[in-house]
């Protein structure tokens, strides 16, 4: 077995009275890639999100490393550098450059040496094919280019962990691929551990060593990802597969 | 006397007067906004904040600063604050404390609201790669929110340019205060003089603040 890095425990999440996440149990071991797949409003994008502090949640327990994660401001802080996330909005930062996106949070935050972190986001927008594109703005690139350097810019920060909330949903459909083969990549050559919520099932299919399926906030499977896509346990995982159409 | 009540803007050093006056007006509106940009930024911030009570203080001191006309903001300094704190500045500094906290309070708002503009995905892509909250501000909500706000901005500059004529009221030696003692001292032999006078002290005016008025709407029409 290989070292566990997260665990969820029991976890609980309400907005007001409406519950939101019910009794979240899972854990992620090094290397993995764990799909979240469900219906729209199921609840994998607030659980995702839960993951690095941009929720927060009434009940249970998240263990980093084995170590129960104290939900304050300070320590998720410190722990997004370690859990890397890229939104299905990319969020660049249109104020500042390609180059600059990406080195903010090394030189600030982790207080890297600004010639090494360049040096490497170099190399990094290489691999995504985007080198020549380091001094332009956010705004003078295509969705799919964004991207790139949205991952391009977590993964300068070393993390541990990444997570991928529905990076495809908003790009053309000819730009999709491309994405993906760029995280298919960080799990096959960096064996990256990863959490990827996506609607795209062949994508899912093709990278997933283990998915959970959830319905209103409830894991109705924790199953492995070739197992899930032959033959899922719950009727429920089957109509949504036959639903989807892929 | 023939002559056209023009020769009194040039006679003896009258221009030179009228000139050191508009000076007067330039330094303590620039030094007001300085000051007034940089303290309404931090309380524009702040007005974003979770406290409930500091937003209230900030709120209410936004509102007396809307609702008290600026005449008497400026008596309120110049009379009020020597005799309570026994401060004892120039007309000139109390004028620059009255409009920089003036200009505090309206930037506060057009800060808070150019804050609250910004996507919130901005604010969460920030704090996902470990930003602390000054450096998210710093780095990422300030600038974007400046490009926000500067046509407000520079709209306030023209306000604090044009209101600086009000500080002849506290014998700040401005110049609409230079202009009225040159009117009042040719009176007698240039009856007209008082067109000359304000027909320049209109086109100094003019001049400071339409390029500024220009520049602000030039930004907002490329934002559209």
């Amino acid at each position: 077995m290989s070292e566990e890095i997260l665990k969820v425990e029991n976890l609980n999440k309400y907005y007001g009275d409406w519950q939101v996440l019910h009794d979240i149990n899972f854990d992620l071991k090094k290397g993995e890639v764990l799909t979240l797949l469900g219906p729209s409003g199921s609840g994998k994008s607030t659980l995702l999100r839960t993951l690095n502090g941009l929720e927060d949640y009434k009940d249970g327990a998240i263990y980093f490393h084995g170590k129960k994660i104290d939900p304050n401001p300070k320590t998720w802080q410190a722990l997004r550098q370690k859990i890397g996330m890229v939104f299905q909005s990319y969020d660049l930062f249109p104020n500042l450059t390609v180059m600059e996106n990406i080195l903010l949070a090394p030189v600030k935050v982790q207080h890297r040496n600004e010639a090494d972190v360049k040096k490497e986001a170099q190399e990094l927008l290489a691999r995504v094919e985007m080198q020549d594109y380091a001094k332009a703005y956010p705004r003078e690139l295509s969705g799919g280019q964004k991207q790139r350097v949205a991952i391009v810019r977590a993964l300068a920060m070393n993390p541990e962990i990444m997570l991928f909330d529905e990076i495809t949903a908003s790009l053309d459909p000819e730009m999709v691929r491309g994405v993906q083969e760029i995280v298919e990549n960080l799990s096959q050559r960096d064996h990256m551990t990863m959490i990827i919520v996506t609607h795209q099932m062949n994508f899912a299919e093709k990278i997933a060593d283990q998915v959970l399926f959830l319905e209103n906030g409830k894991i109705l499977e924790n199953t492995p990802g070739k197992e899930f896509f032959e033959k899922p346990k719950t009727k429920r995982a089957q109509e949504f597969l036959e639903s989807m159409d892929f | 006397m023939a002559h056209s009540g023009i020769n009194i803007l040039f006679a003896g050093n009258n221009f030179g007067r009228l000139m050191a006056g508009l000076w007067n007006s330039i330094w303590i509106a620039a030094v007001s906004l300085v000051i007034g940009l940089i303290v309404g930024t931090i309380f524009g911030v702040l007005r974003t904040s979770n406290s409930k009570i500091l937003r209230l203080i900030l709120r209410l001191y936004l509102e007396f600063f809307r609702i008290v006309p600026t005449v008497v903001l400026l008596y309120l300094v110049y009379y009020i604050l020597p005799e309570l704190f026994h401060i004892n500045w120039s007309a000139s500094w109390m004028a620059v404390l009255a409009f920089a906290m003036w200009v505090a309070a309206e930037f506060s708002d057009i800060v808070r609201g150019a804050l609250q503009s910004v996507p919130e995905s901005q604010r969460e892509a920030g704090l996902a790669l470990g930003l602390s909250k000054v450096q998210l501000f710093r780095y990422v909500l300030i600038p974007q929110a400046f490009k926000l706000e500067l046509p407000a901005m520079i709209n306030l500059a023209t306000r604090v340019i044009k209101t600086t004529s009000l500080l002849l009221i506290i014998s700040v030696m401005e110049v609409i205060n230079v202009g009225q003692q040159i009117i009042e001292a040719n009176n007698q032999q240039y009856p007209t003089g008082v067109f000359w006078v304000y027909g320049f002290i209109f086109i100094l005016y003019f001049v400071l603040d339409y390029p500024l008025s220009a520049w602000a709407k030039s930004i907002t029409n490329k934002q559209k």
